[in-house]
């Protein structure tokens, strides 16, 4: 918490200043009552009437004044508070786009967004709160006890009395509450869990007759949440009444003592009025610092979570200086490539040496976890070797900028990702500024032509984020047509043609075949209809090459392969 | 999707957020609140008498301690009384101890039975708040699981979700705070008017000047901040749906090298965010702040003309100070009636969205003398069977198929083709348009529902397990299944021998997303889930594109022996389950567009047969 309002320091003039305001405030609050024990004291005692509108004046412009201070610090906190959070916002979100997949992997994506969302909105309220009210606290709190021993001394003994009470009854019941209250997240998602387990499975459910058993189930964890919510709410109950009691017992005794003091001749009707008001503030100061401590905590570990984002720094960074190739053409060379994930006991690829030629088709299939997506996102450096290298036209990947090293690729990635905006916009995403016909001619390679013209606004239709408007063939269509805009030297199909039919998928990869002629394509493929008539097939098994060369020389020299083809196609179709 | 559901978010934070917490935010309107008010108050008559104790306990409470304050005035009145006689040098002058005493008796007594009944109060209304909430969600429990399928198929899982937490929650928080806070607050403001009324109307009519400036002050404000808390809560919401898209889509912002173009588009809206923000802040900021402004206007005039007053005697100096308290204590109730009049609101638009699931269109009940098959056969007829999702998109039409026991129905076609509607109309999922559907010669209208669908097994492709054990998602199908018979199972599935490389075996607890298991051992499980369950009729989707080659072998085989002597609809990708097949049923935009043999399709020459050639003669294809 402490480490993020560091980023405070442009405000630091605007801090100040409120502080400043905040603390003339709060003089302006605790001056009030000892006017008002003057106006007692010497107005009415005496009688003095022009005395007593002279200082009702008075105590109207210092109102007043005070007013004017606490409007000047809410515009200035707010500023402050919104401006911080909106220069952490940024910060954290930067830094998050710098990151590579690694990072990504670390952290996870659902994370990241809470942190860069909800996590800096959960800072940010708090430091609207603190520059609002908690620092006045400790000012009303000092300043009470302060107007309070100038009032009357030994009067405050009282409070000296009271204060550890009323914070031991805080502390008690805090005690009690927390606990509860952190058990009340956990039964709350476990109710939430069977819900969406009933959500999600309700056809199973009802295939299996289960619908009462999963009554019971919510009925059980309805209930148990609910004797917990009530619990809480009996100890929470307590603490308003509590608080109340103190300070309505502390304004007994401060009349029975003051009474005394006055009754020896120490002490004034008015300033007695005055003490108490004083040890009001005094103890709602108290309860606002209570507060504090309810609502720093969860902000606190928003900001460690923030501050973990802030203290990841990418590990993929470019060089220094940066190669360029002189004669970029798309040769791809693996060599001894070897990568394991962080904390991984196996490599997820390990020893990979191939070449991919320009115009060549190079396809690479295996079983799921065998390493097929991770050696092509080495490629385009999602992540780096651990042992090796990959080179692109004699470089390593390693030496040329990430910019440089990926405007050579056009990439299809597995999962289909489209964003919000037009068809047209996805698609030129790939060449940002690019034509119509260049569109145009990009969807119909990619098949995307016939349904984009069926949509109520051609290439102008709106794709929901994430695209769930579209049928997952239809995604991947326009996903292929965005890498393909880009006119690349390398192209990588990561499994992109999975939701596609047979027929599309056979009418695509014809229309492919002329347009990627002389750029180096690597397919992965669970099918093997689609990979078998590719240049070089290569076969992974646990991350290992287990076979490279054409369809015909695998079927004969790799057994894995062999097992792949037979469990797809039956002995006639392979003759 | 994600974006609306965001901004749908209700500030559930009002309650823990104190009185000035929700002021200014802008507030849902419900559509109907005199009836759904009604209605929710229908769920709190059980507890009508606890509610009656709740509000005698809370008037209580409330009177106590707005007594108070007049009486501690008395005790100020007697001190001023005795040290003006003392002053005055009256003989045998001393301020009333006695008198002092009794009065502090009596304030003790008070502020104890007043904080007593509001502690008795709230932790009455305690358990009437949660039981209330507990009633309403199992009502919604009870109510979804006699809503049909298109209900969960036309409604997304989170909003469903959101209504029975979010909504919920704001209900309870409602009950729990904000009614008794309504009690306390008119009694507290009545009350304070009628103490004041008793001490001095002159006074009274004073500090009931400033109420117009409050009102004033208030409305003004919130008005405006309700705009500013609107624009923000839109820029807020825009900018989630830009860090979303971008961290979801992180990969290909890369690949593309666009990381600047989002950050400066982050930048943009960052920067509409900060300019609502800071204003709704400021804003709802200043409110406190007048209003203290206002009291003091009060209390200033309460002061200087009190103090007139007392010097004219016309009233004591103890009044005069029960008046400062009093004053200072009317501003509270009016902002916190304000405030819940908002809450109040909200609570009940939510109410409304909970009400409004309670009342969708269940399921055609059961007939009282529906039958029961005991040994099913799995004789599956279809005559006549008309269906459609929507009116005029009509999708089956005169469908008519004799399936004879044991006999198995491939259904063919190209991904999202609808192939899981033969499925709703088989379980009765959903309701037909016409004609019928039998199972051994009984019309499946005709069935316990409950009896119908455990003639059917299920295995598809999303497989569904529970947070559970291996052993308690196995035998989910049948619970009285013995453990000899659920391992049985797991080995006819091929599922025994990975189960028990597990480190618990099958105690093995599945997590939330069963993310445990790979893609192919989870279908396993629900294989084996299947054969326990032992149906008569079998649905099957062979579709296993995410699943590694060996286990796809394992997963072939444990299919073929459930398949061993059922009728079976099979959502075939493999071409010999569909060569095999008794019946092939080919599909395309969600209608049945062929039927019958492979020999017979091939001979037709239609989409079955170009579908077919296509698949295995891709390479051909630019000779077409």
């Amino acid at each position: 918490m402490i480490k993020l309002y560091k980023l405070l320091k442009p405000f630091t003039m605007s801090v100040m200043a409120v502080l400043m305001l905040v603390f003339l405030q709060t003089l302006s609050e605790l001056y009030l009552p000892t006017l008002m024990s003057d106006l007692v004291d010497i107005g009415i005692v005496n009688g003095d009437t022009d005395y007593i509108i002279q200082i009702g004046l008075f105590m109207l412009l210092i109102a007043l004044a005070g007013t004017v201070c606490s409007v000047i610090a809410s515009f200035l906190s707010a500023k402050v508070a919104v401006g911080f959070g909106s220069n952490l916002r940024e910060k954290v979100f930067s830094q998050i786009e710098s990151f590579s997949l690694h990072e990504f992997d670390k952290l996870g994506t659902a994370t990241l967004i809470t942190r860069t969302t909800n996590d800096i909105t959960q800072v940010q309220m708090v430091t609207v709160m603190i520059l609002r009210m908690m620092l006045m606290a400790p000012l009303m709190c000092i300043g009470g006890i302060i107007m309070a021993l100038s009032e009357d001394r030994p009067l405050t003994i009282i409070l000296l009395v009271v204060m550890p009470i009323l914070a031991a009854a805080i502390g008690i019941i805090a005690k009690k509450g927390i606990p509860l209250f952190k058990l009340m997240q956990v039964k709350l998602d476990k109710l939430n869990l069977v819900l969406r387990e009933n959500l999600t499975g309700i056809r199973v459910i009802r295939a299996f007759d289960r619908s009462d058993y999963e009554k019971r189930r919510f009925e059980e964890a309805n209930a148990d949440l609910t004797s917990n919510a009530i619990k809480v709410n009996i100890i929470m109950a307590a603490l308003m009444p509590i608080m109340l009691l103190i300070m309505n017992l502390t304004t007994v005794a401060i009349i029975w003592f003051g009474g005394i003091r006055i009754d020896s001749g120490g002490m004034q009707v008015g300033s007695l009025m005055a003490f108490i008001q004083y040890a009001m503030q005094i103890m709602f100061s108290l309860l606002m610092v209570s507060l504090m401590f309810v609502m720093i905590p969860r902000a606190a570990a928003s900001a460690v979570r923030i501050n973990e984002v802030l203290d990841t720094f990418p590990e993929i960074i470019d060089p220094l200086p940066a190669q360029q190739a002189d004669e970029p053409r798309g040769l791809v060379e693996f060599k001894d490539a070897s990568f394991s994930y962080p904390g991984a006991e196996q490599p997820a690829v390990s020893h990979i040496s191939f070449t991919a030629r320009p115009g060549e088709v190079n396809a690479i299939i295996g079983g799921t976890g065998s390493g097929k997506s991770t050696l092509i996102n080495l490629i385009p450096r999602f992540y780096d070797v651990n042992e090796g290298s990959i080179l692109i036209d004699g470089i390593d990947v390693r030496d040329y900028t990430q910019a440089d090293l990926r405007s050579k690729i056009g990439l299809v990635p597995q999962k289909t990702l489209l964003f919000a905006g037009s068809v047209s916009e996805n698609i030129s995403y790939g060449k940002p500024g690019a034509t119509q016909e260049e569109i145009h001619a990009a969807a119909a390679i990619a098949q995307a032509s016939e349904f984009v013209a069926a949509m109520q606004g051609g290439f102008d239709s709106a794709v929901a984020q994430g695209g769930t408007t579209l049928s997952g063939g239809q995604k991947q269509r326009i996903s292929i047509a965005r890498a393909l805009i880009r006119r690349a030297q390398i192209y990588i199909f990561d499994d992109s043609f999975s939701a596609l039919d047979f027929k599309t998928d056979a009418r695509l990869r014809t229309a492919l075949k002329k347009v990627i002629s002389s750029s180096t394509v690597f397919i992965i493929a669970q099918r093997v209809t689609t990979v078998m008539d590719a240049d070089q097939i290569i076969v992974l098994d646990d991350g290992k090459m287990v076979g490279r060369g054409k369809h015909k020389e695998l079927l004969e020299s790799c057994a894995v392969y062999r097992e792949i083809v037979y469990s797809q196609l039956s002995e006639e179709e392979l003759a | 999707m994600m974006k609306g559901e965001r901004m749908k978010k209700r500030p559930a934070g009002n309650h823990s957020m104190g009185p000035m917490g929700g002021m200014g935010r802008p507030v849902e309107k419900p559509k109907n609140f005199k009836g759904t008010f009604k209605r929710l108050l229908g769920y709190l008559k059980p507890r009508s008498l606890q509610l009656v104790l709740v509000f005698i306990f809370a008037v209580l409470s409330t009177i106590f301690s707005i007594l108070s304050p007049k009486i501690m005035g008395q005790a100020t009145t007697k001190l001023f009384e005795g040290l003006m006689l003392k002053l005055k040098h009256v003989p045998g002058a001393h301020i009333d101890f006695a008198y002092i005493q009794h009065i502090v008796f009596v304030l003790i007594g008070l502020y104890v039975a007043s904080a007593l009944f509001a502690y008795i109060q709230q932790y009455i209304m305690a358990g009437v708040a949660q039981k209330t909430v507990y009633d309403l969600r199992q009502a919604i429990s009870r109510k979804l699981s006699s809503l049909p399928l298109k209900f969960f198929d036309s409604h997304s899982h989170g909003e469903i979700l959101s209504r029975v937490t979010n909504d919920i929650d704001n209900i309870a928080a409602t009950l729990q705070q904000s009614l008794t806070q309504l009690i306390t607050s008119v009694v507290t403001l009545l009350g304070i008017i009628v103490m004041m009324l008793t001490i001095s109307p002159m006074l009274t009519l004073i500090t009931l000047i400033t109420l117009p400036l409050y009102a004033l002050v208030t409305s003004r404000i919130a008005s405006r901040s309700q705009t500013y808390f609107a624009a923000q809560q839109k820029s807020l919401g825009e900018l989630n749906g830009h860090v979303e898209e971008m961290f979801t889509g992180h990969q290909v912002v890369k690949a593309f090298g666009h990381e600047q173009e989002s950050i400066e588009e982050f930048k943009t809206i960052n920067q509409k965010l900060y300019q609502a923000g800071w204003k709704a802040q400021f804003i709802s900021g200043i409110i406190m702040p007048l209003m203290t402004f206002i009291g003091n206007i009060g209390y200033v005039l309460i002061c200087v003309v009190g103090g007139i007053m007392v010097s004219s005697r016309s009233i004591t100096i103890g009044d005069v100070q029960a008046f400062i308290q009093y004053s200072r204590q009317f501003t509270h109730p009016i902002v916190q009636v304000a405030n819940i009049a908002n809450v109040i609101q909200s609570t009940i638009a939510s109410a409304e969205r909970v009400f409004e699931i309670l009342d969708e269109l269940e399921e055609v009940p059961e007939s009282n003398n529906a039958k029961f098959i005991e040994f099913p056969k799995g004789h599956v007829k279809l005559e006549n069977v008309k269906f459609s999702y929507k009116e005029d998109f009509p999708l089956i039409e005169n469908m008519n198929i004799d399936i004879k026991p044991g006999q198995t129905i491939a259904i063919v076609g190209p991904t999202g083709a609808g192939k899981t509607t033969l499925v709703n109309l088989l379980m009765r999922f959903y309701e037909l348009d016409g004609g019928k559907i039998s199972i051994d010669g009984v019309d499946i209208k005709e069935i316990k529902r409950g009896n119908l669908r455990s003639i059917f097994g299920m295995v598809l492709q999303d497989t569904w397990l529970f947070n559970g054990t291996i052993r308690e998602n196995i035998a989910y199908g049948r619970e009285e299944a013995s453990e000899e018979e659920i391992i049985q199972a797991a080995g006819a599935a091929h599922a025994d021998h990975f189960i028990r490389t597990l480190p618990d075996g099958y105690n093995t607890i599945l997590n939330e997303e069963a993310s445990n298991l790979s893609q192919g051992q989870k279908q396993l499980l629900t294989i084996a889930r299947a054969i326990l369950a032992d149906p008569a009729i079998l649905i099957l989707d062979e579709a296993t594109s995410s699943v590694d080659t060996r286990t796809e072998v394992y997963i072939q085989k444990a299919m073929a022996a459930l398949m061993e002597g059922r009728t079976s609809f099979v959502i075939a990708h493999r071409l010999s389950t569909i060569r095999d097949a008794g019946l092939i049923l080919v599909m395309n935009d969600g209608k049945v567009i062929e039927k019958g043999s492979h020999k017979e399709l091939m001979a037709k020459g239609g989409f079955y047969a170009d579908l077919y050639n296509s698949q295995f003669t891709g390479a051909d294809l630019e000779a077409v």
